[in-house]
């Protein structure tokens, strides 16, 4: 840091507040298609980790099979991550989360991933209230097997061969906030200000905090017909307020008006100030938040922003009363109990 | 006392037949004869007989037919004795079926309204008016049809000779706690006892006399074994989806957990067991767990096996801990789900796709249930990889005596694990290189506070460096050197047992459950003037100890409670030269296997 200091020149990049460059957060490059939406999300979590000055020793990235859960390694490569099967990442961050609770769990999944192979395992994530950040990139077909629909694909919309979706979509985020979560939050991938205020909020929440994303995929589902491509998304788009996102360690300096907006103090102290834009909308009704999701999809609008938010709910390793220190760092001292409480259990068998 | 009770023991008066017999208790499910049965067995017990009981029950919660077998041995035999001495056929639904396959000579204790007196005039008959007898205990309707079983405990111990106090005893810590309900199970005994001294003239040979040969031991199940075994090796991060029979040891886990890895003022635990939402998160949980670095198991049985092979796979791949314990039963779905076999040996030993192959341990018995599970633990973290105790139903439900269980004298083996000041020294981190030679990689854990620590873990497609690679010759070293590291694990695994007899050209493998029936089959072989050795195996992959056994001996049977000679066809693979020494000895009707059917099957391939 010293040297650091010393030799700074014009060209010396910029720091956070713990030393660490922009490039620190970054990882192996994509090796996905040139304009896949899921890049534009990798860019904004490595810029929220970044500005907040997140320490990449302290993050687990997850992930499941696809498109989706190959971009852990395009993010953060000094973190430890976790490519797992297909479906089944929330029953391996449940497993980390209790193994070590003083980690960030950062997970990326797509809608196959989650809506589909992974619904039941995505619903008893949400109904233990693991604390993580589940983002779920959202582009309606399955890439990586070469353009099927997905379980999020909405009725009537076309694939390129012209095959035509016949079944309802699962809205993930109503689903969500069906199970409970305590932060659901919806995005578009070619929405970086708002993706980047929303994934800030989410890492600030203890529990789990979803954040379906759209993110048009460029190969397979970016056509005329398709209602997950970046025309559709970008037209039909409807904020239901601006999100502003302020940590902690910036309230002093930070000046807003609390009279135009609805103001969520997260568990560490910062604060999400939500602008209100389109409608006259409070995140903390969840009745509230279920009747506007099943509006706007009626309407055919795209509703993006922070749909629904209880910052109250207990977290898992809070209802599982874990030892202060993290279990894995436990040793033989507190993890094999002594020879006398064996005596005492074979005295009982006798 | 000693001298005494050892002479009594081997005295056979005249027409008298002491500490040895068997005990068959047909039921109804749901009628609570689990009670009386548990009651029988433990003041057996406590006079100082061996004993051993096990449940032969069905998959339901009330109303289908139950058995509970009882085997006294005075000379320590306690795996189930085939033939019926003593019959008590409570349930009408099987009461003929169950007196028609008594042998000849055998008693039958039944009510008077079942008639059994005319089926069989070459069994002994106690025919007691059970419903009478219950009517006078209580006027209580709903409690007869519980009476009336600890009735049958009653009419058994006087006719037996089995110590009233200790029958009182027995009741006492069986329901304590509730006054009532051992007041009420002490007239119901009382009954039963009354009944029997006054009305029922003893006809039949069977006595029990008091003996030393239980002093100190416990009488244990083999799951409450893997849970106090688990427990003790450390583990932290637990979990299970209910599935019999597998299910109680979780569930005793949970209450070893409560009491002894929490701390009583704040409540906080050292632990986590979570009932995933099916055996796909369970084992999903468990190596998450593992990854991260907490000491983590699952517990389930067959079908539950199934479901997690794709995860196992990439655990084998992906180089992560975790320890699964797999409680063996007849499959799939319904119909057998509560009988006992050894079927998941092949399943488990080459679980997932690809070029898969695991470390499974094969415990013996309830103490090996507990020292196998601390094994279990330091293998899994020693080798980076799911590793399996496969015992089974008549291990882990049945109750078995044992020597009280010593403490572990290993510390926890957790591996190599490169901690952040040990990572600077080093200066460089390579995940998947094999830097000593023996196929283990180095790993780091999630949180290790160094800029080169982090690594992304994927399924068969990484380098050393776990960087993402399909080419094939990093495949290439990948696979080699996971072979490499199975090769070493020959090295750690428990040994075999091997005991021998002089002259023995003949040799018998066994594993798991079957010791206790294949230990006393070579007593009666033995009788027969065949000389046999005996090689247990306790641990796939196998050891150096087993090709020498078989190479030694003209014939080898491997015995096993399975239809396909699993075990006997993984020795083939793995000796292919000695495969034609090698014979089978199966059972597989979902029933404990027995000496006797060992013995025959022996003999009548020796002809």
């Amino acid at each position: 840091m010293v040297e650091s200091t010393l030799k700074q020149d014009a060209k010396a990049p910029n720091t956070n507040r713990i030393g660490l460059t922009l490039g620190d957060y970054k990882g192996s490059p994509s090796t996905l298609c040139d304009g896949c939406g899921h890049d534009a999300i990798t860019s904004q979590i490595i810029k929220a980790c970044y500005e907040l000055a997140v320490e990449p020793h302290k993050v687990a990235k997850l992930s499941g099979i696809g498109c989706s859960s190959k971009t852990p390694a395009y993010f953060l490569s000094r973190a430890h991550g976790f490519n797992a099967v297909h479906g089944r990442m929330p029953s391996i961050a449940t497993g980390v989360s209790m193994a070590n609770k003083d980690l960030t769990l950062l997970a990326v999944s797509g809608d196959g991933d989650t809506a589909s192979i992974g619904l039941g395992q995505f619903c008893h994530l949400v109904r233990r209230n693991v604390p993580m950040i589940y983002v779920i990139e959202n582009n309606g077909v399955y890439g990586l097997t070469k353009g099927q629909f997905s379980a999020t694909a909405d009725i009537g919309s076309k694939l390129k061969t012209g095959v035509s979706n016949e079944l309802p979509p699962i809205d993930i985020c109503s689903l969500a906030v069906e199970m409970g979560c305590g932060f659901v939050g919806r995005s578009f991938a070619g929405d970086p200000k708002q993706l980047v205020a929303l994934l800030k909020a989410a890492m600030s929440h203890k529990g789990t905090a979803i954040l379906d994303v759209v993110s048009p995929c460029v190969t397979f589902n970016n056509h005329e017909g398709s209602t997950k491509s970046y025309k559709y998304a970008k037209e039909h788009e409807m904020p239901i307020h601006e999100i502003g996102y302020i940590p902690f360690y910036e309230q002093i300096a930070v000046d807003y008006e609390p009279g135009s907006a609805v103001e969520v103090k997260m568990h560490d102290g910062s604060h999400i100030v939500l602008r209100k834009a389109a409608k006259d909308y409070d995140p903390r009704n969840k009745l509230a938040a279920i009747d506007t999701i099943h509006k706007a999809i009626a309407e055919h609008q795209f509703l993006t922003g922070l749909l629904y938010i209880d910052e109250k709910k207990p977290d898992f390793t809070t209802i599982m009363q874990l030892d202060d220190q993290p279990l894995a760092s436990l040793g033989q001292d507190k993890l094999r109990p002594g020879k006398d409480a064996l005596s005492a259990i074979m005295a009982e068998l006798k | 006392m000693k001298t005494l009770a050892s002479e009594t023991s081997s005295k056979v008066e005249q027409g008298r037949i002491v500490n040895n017999f068997s005990i068959h208790v047909a039921t109804i499910n749901g009628s609570g004869s689990q009670s009386s049965n548990n009651v029988l067995m433990r003041s057996l017990f406590q006079m100082g007989i061996p004993v051993s009981g096990k449940n032969l029950f069905p998959s339901n919660i009330a109303g289908l037919p139950t058995w509970f077998t009882i085997r006294v041995n005075k000379d320590g035999w306690i795996a189930r004795k085939k033939e019926v001495d003593i019959l008590v056929a409570m349930n009408p639904q099987t009461a003929y079926e169950d007196v028609m396959s008594l042998p000849s000579g055998a008693v039958c204790i039944s009510p008077t309204e079942l008639n059994l007196e005319k089926a069989r005039q070459d069994v002994i008959h106690y025919v007691v008016p059970f419903t009478e007898l219950a009517n006078q205990a209580t006027d209580q309707i709903k409690l007869r049809k519980l009476l009336t079983n600890m009735i049958y405990v009653g009419v058994v111990a006087e006719l037996l000779g089995i110590d009233f106090a200790e029958i009182e005893k027995s009741i006492r810590r069986q329901f304590e706690g509730k006054a009532k309900a051992i007041d009420l199970n002490l007239v119901a005994v009382d009954a039963g006892r009354k009944w029997a001294k006054e009305s029922a003239a003893k006809k039949d040979p069977y006595y029990v006399e008091r003996m030393n040969k239980t002093e100190g031991k416990i009488i244990i199940d083999g799951n409450a074994a893997c849970a106090i075994g688990s427990m003790f090796a450390g583990v932290s991060v637990i979990t299970w989806y209910p599935i019999t029979p597998s299910s109680s040891l979780c569930e005793q886990l949970i209450d070893y957990l409560h009491e002894y890895r929490r701390d009583e003022a704040n409540g906080k635990a050292t632990y986590a067991v979570i009932q995933a939402e099916d055996e796909l998160a369970a084992i999903g949980m468990a190596l998450g767990a593992g990854w991260a670095g907490a000491r983590s198991m699952t517990s389930t049985s067959g079908p539950g096996i199934s479901l997690m092979a794709e995860f196992v796979g990439l655990g084998y791949f992906a180089e992560i801990p975790t320890v699964i314990f797999d409680v063996q039963r007849v499959g799939p779905s319904t119909g057998m789900p509560t009988r006992t076999m050894q079927g998941d040996i092949l399943s488990a030993y080459l679980l997932s796709h690809g070029d898969t192959k695991h470390i499974a341990l094969l415990p013996g018995s309830v103490e090996e249930c507990y020292s196998q599970a601390l094994d279990a633990f330091n293998l899994a973290e020693r080798f980076q990889t799911p590793v399996f105790v496969l015992s089974d139903l008549d291990l882990g439900m049945n109750n078995w005596m044992s020597d009280p269980f010593p403490y572990p004298e290993k510390p926890m083996d957790r591996g190599k694990v490169l901690n952040a000041q040990e990572l600077e020294k080093l200066g460089k981190f390579e995940r998947y290189r094999d830097v000593d030679g023996d196929g283990i990689p180095y790993r780091t854990l999630p949180g290790t506070n160094s800029p080169i620590a982090g690594y992304f873990t994927r399924g068969s497609g990484h380098n050393e460096a776990a960087a993402y690679t399909e080419r094939a010759d990093d495949y290439l070293r990948l696979m080699d050197r996971l072979n490499r590291k199975y090769q070493t694990a020959r090295k750690y695994v428990p040994k075999p047992v091997i005991e021998t007899q002089a002259g023995a050209k003949v040799g018998i493998i066994a594993y798991g459950s079957s010791d206790f029936a294949v230990q006393e089959s070579r007593a009666q072989l033995n009788a027969e003037g065949l000389a046999t050795d005996y090689l247990r195996l306790r641990a796939i992959p196998f050891t150096e100890e087993l090709r020498d056994f078989v190479e030694k001996h003209d014939r080898i049977y491997v015995v096993e409670q399975n239809r396909d000679a699993q075990m006997r066809d993984l020795i083939r693979l793995e000796m292919p030269d000695l495969a034609m020494k090698l014979q089978s000895v199966l059972h597989y009707d979902g029933l404990p296997i027995d000496a006797r059917s060992v013995t025959d099957a022996i003999l009548s391939q020796e002809k």
